[in-house]
């Protein structure tokens, strides 16, 4: 059976706003939507950057001198949650794969438009909701974990306002995972093959996969967490013959996932945008395919290196062990391949290129600390010391953070129409890398000599090295400046960008900047080589 | 469907108006019907993790009777056949015999809420008393309130699919079809879930 687009029914919309007001509204064009989702990830970004800010403040000195120490336990949680269920996982997923699916896949539109602008409008009330928790008793104190039972003892309100929260932001992830399935898999464009896709698809589809199998867990998780914090029961807690473990498997179930969540799609920009500035072919297009869908399939077995401590069994440490190295395999492939790609290539130094050459060099160090964590003794060793948070920081802010802005810097031009300005970009690119390594490479030599994470008082012999790590986090906070006057001048006052102002061969460069409500005047052109740059690849050797 | 939300660039662009695409909604609803699913095998992993870990305490009471559970599977799968009646019937074209089997679905779904609150009331344990209690209660209640979702879906396409003025014709199955499927998806649920609480 097939839908045919009826005049009638789309003419309903026309009722929406022009303008910058449509972005206030209940929106159903996907590339408005895809900008809601990056505007207001951003400014949970300065909120959650806010909270890390305070909680390296607190840091410089041992003791709990800023803030009360349930302050700092609340802070701790709400930054953790903030940035990965109103940042990272929204932008990295819904902004971009809102604005850039539709397009590779040769469409006018998301396959759900409406169940889209529903996903949307999830965040900002769950968002402001979890801010605003704080005012309540006291926001959630329990890590973004919520491991029992300690979730369970600490002030009910904000708990249950976190979990209640999460629930909605994870809804919110399904229905955009459902969506983008749909529309990668059932809305190509007629004669565009799987193979001829970028990269990008590949990754939101593998990404959607695991948002649609593991999130519900953790929602299943969450109300059961929930009964026992209203109710009373004892799913896990012990007191009443609950079983704690019990909570982190399920938890971790989706948690692990959760970084893949964050991380596949970043692996997917990336691709895009290497091979545009360095003017060659991504290499190994068919080894990133199978790279990506075997992470996917790793990603969803291998959670209880999380639990090495909680009493595992030494068959499963064994499993979850070798199940984590074997990750490496596939994403050591694609590292090759992105280092191949650049290798050889014209390669232009601009903001883009240097935020994704950043993004490899830093995801490669955190890859390899993830390695050295899936192994048992080393794990049990450092677990919940700053080890562990320096490597997860690698990979969630000096991976996928760096490439969002990467992503900004390259599709500016084409949301806008407007250059941004490279000497800026440059600026923004040299704070934040500095004061990114500055802030979590320290980290990990206080995490091997034992400074234990979520403490806001510390042994003071770690006190230097902690505020060399402040100082990182204070450049950090000093980047944003160059990038938010980056983007309001150039709005302004930037340089004209024209359609295609990198000569991209991507199907989104095709059409005017900005692009159409319908994406293309007339038919969507059929791109079968996403990356044909340069081919007369024999003559360059 | 694709939707363009400007009247203006309908009318400029005319001839795209008229591009058609395949009817993905049923891919999207199995979509979610897995998402859903995965729910409940969070839940059922927890459970069968709870009964090979944690024995039940001692003095604790945790008896089912098989009963009204046999009952009430029964009916779950008779509503999953009178429901596929009513989908044929309306293919037909037979709008009031397809609303008669969908009203009689619907019932069988009451039936089985009314059962199952029945059950809840004459058990011997209560929400908190232990922890396969509550497992039994949460897991047995959040498959209900799917059953009372789907019944009340039943109802609203009962009254979609009347005669004169209904939306649902043999033109338009979609409703019907999704709202079938979710129901065998909630039956299926309840066999799994019988097996699993009762029989092992």
């Amino acid at each position: 059976m097939t839908i045919s687009i009826d005049p009638q029914k789309t003419n309903n919309e026309s009722f929406q706003p022009k303008g910058w007001l449509r972005y206030f509204s209940f929106s159903l064009d996907h590339k408005v939507i895809g900008i809601q989702y990056l505007v207001c990830g951003f400014l949970f970004y300065l909120i959650g950057g806010t909270l890390a800010s305070a909680i390296r403040i607190e840091l410089a000195s041992p003791m709990s001198d800023f803030m009360p120490r349930d302050v700092y336990n609340q802070v701790l949680t709400l930054h953790g949650t903030i940035m990965i269920f109103l940042w990272i996982v929204p932008v990295v997923n819904g902004a971009f794969g809102n604005y850039l699916i539709p397009f590779y896949v040769g469409a006018r539109d998301m396959a759900f438009p409406r169940l889209n602008a529903v996903a949307f409008w999830l965040i900002p009330p769950s968002g402001l909701m979890l801010v605003a928790s704080y005012f309540v008793e006291g926001a959630a104190q329990a890590g973004w974990t919520a491991y029992p039972p300690l979730s369970i003892t600490t002030p009910q309100s904000g708990q249950i306002i976190w979990i209640l929260s999460v629930l909605l932001l994870g809804g919110s992830s399904i229905f955009g995972g459902i969506n983008f399935i749909a529309t990668i898999i059932k809305l190509r464009r007629p004669g565009l093959k799987l193979m001829q896709l970028p990269m990008y698809c590949w990754a939101m589809l593998g990404t959607s996969l695991l948002v649609v199998l593991s999130t519900p867990v953790l929602a299943g998780t969450l109300i059961l967490l929930s009964f026992d914090i209203i109710a009373n029961t004892g799913f896990f807690n012990p007191v009443l013959g609950g079983n704690v473990v019990v909570y982190q498997h399920l938890f971790w179930f989706y948690s692990h996932p959760a970084v893949y969540i964050m991380v596949l799609p970043a692996f997917g920009l990336v691709s895009e945008i290497l091979p545009v500035h360095a003017r060659k072919p991504l290499f190994g297009y068919t080894t990133m395919v199978f790279s990506i869908m075997g992470i996917v399939v790793l990603g969803l077995v291998v959670w209880a290196h999380h639990m090495f401590t909680s009493g595992t069994p030494p068959w499963m440490r064994l499993f979850f062990t070798i199940a984590t190295a074997f990750i490496a395999v596939p994403t050591g492939i694609k590292f090759f391949n992105w280092v191949a790609t650049l290798w050889g290539g014209k390669i232009s130094i601009n903001s883009a290129m240097l935020f994704s050459c950043g993004f490899i060099i830093n995801f490669v160090f955190g890859g390899i600390t993830g390695v050295a964590l899936a192994q048992v003794p080393f794990d049990i060793h450092v677990h919940d010391t700053y080890f562990v948070v320096a490597h997860f920081h690698y990979i969630v802010y000096g991976g996928t953070v760096f490439i969002i802005f990467s992503s900004i810097y390259h599709w500016f031009p084409k949301v806008t129409g407007k250059m941004l300005n490279e000497k800026i970009g440059i600026l923004h690119f040299i704070i934040t890398f500095i004061g990114f390594n500055l802030c979590f490479a320290p980290q990990h030599w206080l995490g091997l000599n034992g400074m234990p994470r979520r403490v806001a008082e510390y042994d003071p012999q770690f006190q230097f090295v902690n505020q060399i790590s402040s100082l990182g986090a204070l450049l950090m906070a000093i980047s944003t400046i160059p990038f938010l006057i980056n983007v309001f001048l150039s709005v302004r006052n930037g340089k004209d960008a024209g359609d295609n102002p990198w000569n991209a061969l991507t199907p989104e460069w095709l059409t005017s900047s900005p692009p159409p409500v319908e994406n293309w005047e007339g038919e969507a052109p059929l791109v079968e080589e996403p990356y044909g740059y340069g081919k007369k690849i024999s003559e360059q050797k | 469907m694709t939707t363009l939300d400007s009247s203006k660039e309908i009318q400029k662009n005319n001839s795209e108006v008229n591009e058609t695409h395949e009817d993905f909604r049923m891919f999207g609803l199995i979509t979610f019907l897995i998402a859903d699913g995965m729910t409940f095998a969070g839940f059922f992993a927890a459970y069968l993790t709870y009964k090979a870990v944690n024995p039940l305490p001692d003095g604790a009471i945790f008896e089912l009777e098989l009963t009204i559970p046999t009952l009430n599977t029964i009916l779950l799968l008779v509503s999953s056949a009178t429901f596929h009646k009513a989908g044929k019937a309306l293919l037909k074209d037979k709008n009031s015999d397809s609303q008669k089997w969908l009203f009689f679905t619907a019932f069988l779904g009451i039936i089985f809420l009314i059962c199952q609150l029945f059950e809840y009331f004459h058990l011997p344990f209560g929400l908190t008393d232990n922890l396969f209690a509550s497992t039994f209660y949460a897991l047995t209640g959040f498959h209900g309130l799917h059953v009372t979702l789907g019944t009340l879906m039943i109802l609203i396409i009962t009254w979609q699919s009347r005669t004169n003025g209904g939306r649902l014709t043999s033109q338009n199955m979609f409703p019907l079809e999704a709202v079938e499927l979710y129901w065998h998806f909630v039956d299926g649920i309840w066999v799994i879930l019988f097996i699993i609480l009762y029989l092992l």
